[in-house]
């Protein structure tokens, strides 16, 4: 990063911040773009898939719907309209769910963000210790017998994963639900009901947490190998640290940095997993919805789906960022 | 400092001696990727792999959509379906053999296309610099933020499911990772003493990026190739799974996403396509790990 003034405080690091959501807009706008082009680019319009879930429709009946939508005017002033009802926070309307995208999306939404969340903990977590004893003991069986389970985690099919789980958990062991995200007949409230919720957790948390656990534990290994024989490491195991502290405060803190890298660059490909995890578990959200976009044929729900879930890389990007200059001080924000 | 000296030596040698060589030296190439014992597993299951998809039809005779035995036959108990059958009676691996075929194509040139858009991206952008770059760093961001399975659904859905839409929405959603690292190899080249030469030779931008910078960039390529070829044989699987797969064609995923339906009962039918696809995955993560430890020796491994 380039030198910054040195004026130290929260107004660099808010302006820094409203600089970055200004540089994020192009990218949104460019996206919009994209999916006005792909809305266009696919057989039939929305009067088209309007008049088949009618049944039938006169021609007619159809001019006058396609007037109502705007549908025959040209296409600059349509895409004009795009953007600027993109602008009011209108994703448009599901005609399927009777009720706007944008409120679609945030129903789903605290969903999505419980099993990203939790699986990313977990994998953030099992990574770390994982690649932390896999460094300490380097050359020996647990190094040997982590790494070969990592490479294997690494190239094996979340989905699979979470079906194996299934079919060993719920299906033989009878210990965990298969799917859903509460026992609905129950009517649960308060503890219970969170207990249920956290129960039905566990195997899509999981199955999302496999790949990345593998990813960090390769991560975190070679970067505790990197750091540990560095001056500074050296210095304050000299200095009579205890082993557990120099791994904590010095080698560990260092290593973090390109996990934290890392899982900035990675957001979007766990919001992808997500969307096959919820299919496989039930689970009611963000990608699960878009699967069923899929097959009710509403694109306008897909490409809702598209943009809003890229906001939300642009967004985890902006706290990767933030995240970073909080664990290396050296990095300033500018 | 004597190492410093010595590459800095070594290169006034090369550059004297006329232009520098591509790090591709074919029979020890194959001689030193052969000791690595990664290298050699993978490429031999994946060869072996290979083989039994191209040469399907000739190994076994029937479709892989006919009804041939008994339903519901567990693996190992009928010598005539050594894997059992499915709900329908179709031998499973007469499947697992046909499936092959559609995921490995489908891998292989999802990769090839996002190889192709990611390595002319990349190199336009770090040699031209200036506008160039930025007008195409800006466009690969644009394409990193959309998280890339929901952008491969959305290109195939619009597309309506085939194997060679399915092929283009996995290598649109995924060029970007390519683009990033040729981009960061051509603009370490560019400022190389070879490449200086060479421009102060007066030879054409064409003749430049052809002779210099991407065979020297070629190691890379390869290895983030083949890496390329594994994630898309994965993305292909979860959007078969998803019922985005080819209709006419079976892979590995629609296997696991019919299978899926008997699973409380006969879930060898989901765990079996699973196995095929870690088991290609795995060998070409392995090639890829071999082959970076062979090009380029000096790169750590992460």
């Amino acid at each position: 990063m380039s030198k910054p003034p040195p004026v130290a405080g929260t107004s660099r690091a808010l302006r820094y911040l409203g600089l970055r959501c200004l540089q994020a807009v192009p990218t949104v706008i460019a996206i919009a773009v994209l999916n006005f082009f792909f809305l266009r680019l696919a057989p039939g319009d929305l009067v088209d898939t309007m008049a088949g879930e009618a049944g039938a429709a006169t021609p007619e009946y159809m001019a006058m719907l396609r007037q109502l939508y705007g549908l025959d005017q040209p296409v600059w002033t349509q895409f004009l309209h795009y953007l600027s009802r993109l602008a009011h926070l209108d994703l448009g309307y599901s005609f399927r769910n009777s009720t706007t995208v944008l409120d679609l999306i945030l129903s789903r939404l605290p969903n999505t963000a419980l099993l990203m969340l939790s699986s990313l903990a977990v994998a953030l977590v099992g990574g770390v210790a994982l690649g932390t004893i896999g460094a300490r003991w380097r050359g020996r069986w647990p190094d040997a017998l982590i790494s070969a389970i990592s490479t294997v985690g690494f190239a094996t099919p979340l989905f699979w994963i979470g079906l194996m789980l299934i079919v060993l958990f719920s299906v033989h062991l009878r210990w965990l639900p298969a799917g859903g995200m509460t026992d609905v007949e129950a009517g649960r409230t308060g503890l219970p009901y969170l207990l249920d919720v956290a129960r039905h957790l566990v195997l899509p948390v999981f199955s999302l947490a496999v790949f990345y656990v593998a990813i960090y534990a390769r991560m975190t290994r070679s970067a505790v190998l990197e750091v540990r024989d560095l001056d500074f490491v050296r210095t304050a195991r000299a200095k009579g640290l205890a082993p557990r502290k120099v791994m904590a405060r010095h080698v560990l803190r260092n290593a973090l940095l390109p996990i934290v890298t890392m899982t900035g660059l990675q957001f979007g490909t766990l919001l992808s997993g997500s969307v096959v995890i919820e299919t496989v578990f039930a689970w009611p959200g963000m990608g699960r919805l878009a699967f069923d976009a899929v097959f009710q044929r509403d694109l306008n729900l897909l490409l809702g789906v598209l943009l809003f879930s890229s906001c939300l890389v642009v967004v985890s990007n902006l706290c990767t960022d933030l995240l970073y200059s909080v664990l290396d001080p050296r990095i300033e924000v500018r | 400092m004597t190492v410093v000296l010595l590459t800095k030596a070594t290169r006034v040698a090369t550059l004297l001696s006329g232009r520098k060589r591509a790090k591709w030296p074919s029979s020890s190439f194959l001689r030193r990727l052969l000791r690595n014992r990664s290298a050699t597993f993978g490429g031999a299951v994946l060869i072996a792999a290979a083989l039994a998809a191209v040469f399907a039809g000739a190994i076994f005779d029937a479709d892989p959509l006919d009804m041939v035995g008994r339903p519901y036959t567990w693996p190992f108990t009928d010598r005539l379906h050594p894997l059992g059958t499915d709900m329908l009676g179709r031998d499973i691996l007469v499947g697992l053999v046909y499936a092959a075929r559609v995921s490995l194509a489908i891998g292989f040139a999802a990769a090839a296309l996002s190889t192709i858009l990611g390595v002319s991206l990349g190199v336009l952008a770090g040699y031209f610099g200036g506008w160039t770059d930025g007008l195409i760093s800006r466009l690969t961001e644009v394409f990193q933020t959309m998280p890339p399975l929901i952008l491969a659904v959305v290109v195939v859905t619009v597309l309506s499911p085939s194997v060679g839409s399915i092929a283009c929405g996995i290598g649109i959603a995924s060029w970007p990772q390519i683009a990033r690292i040729v981009r960061a190899e051509t603009l370490r080249l560019r400022d190389s003493e070879f490449v200086q030469a060479a421009v102060s030779v007066g030879e054409g931008h064409l003749r430049i990026v052809a002779g210099h910078i991407l065979p020297n960039a070629l190691p890379q390529i390869v290895v983030t190739g083949s890496i390329l070829v594994a994630s898309a044989i994965l993305t292909e699987a979860a959007l078969a799974f998803l019922g985005l797969g080819d209709p006419n064609e079976i892979s590995w995923g629609s296997m696991i996403g019919a299978g899926r339906e008997a699973m409380r009962t006969a879930w060898y039918m989901t765990a079996l396509p699973g196995l095929a696809i870690t088991a290609v995955v795995l060998s070409l993560n392995l090639l890829a790990d071999g082959l970076n430890d062979v090009l380029n020796p000096r790169a750590g491994n992460v």
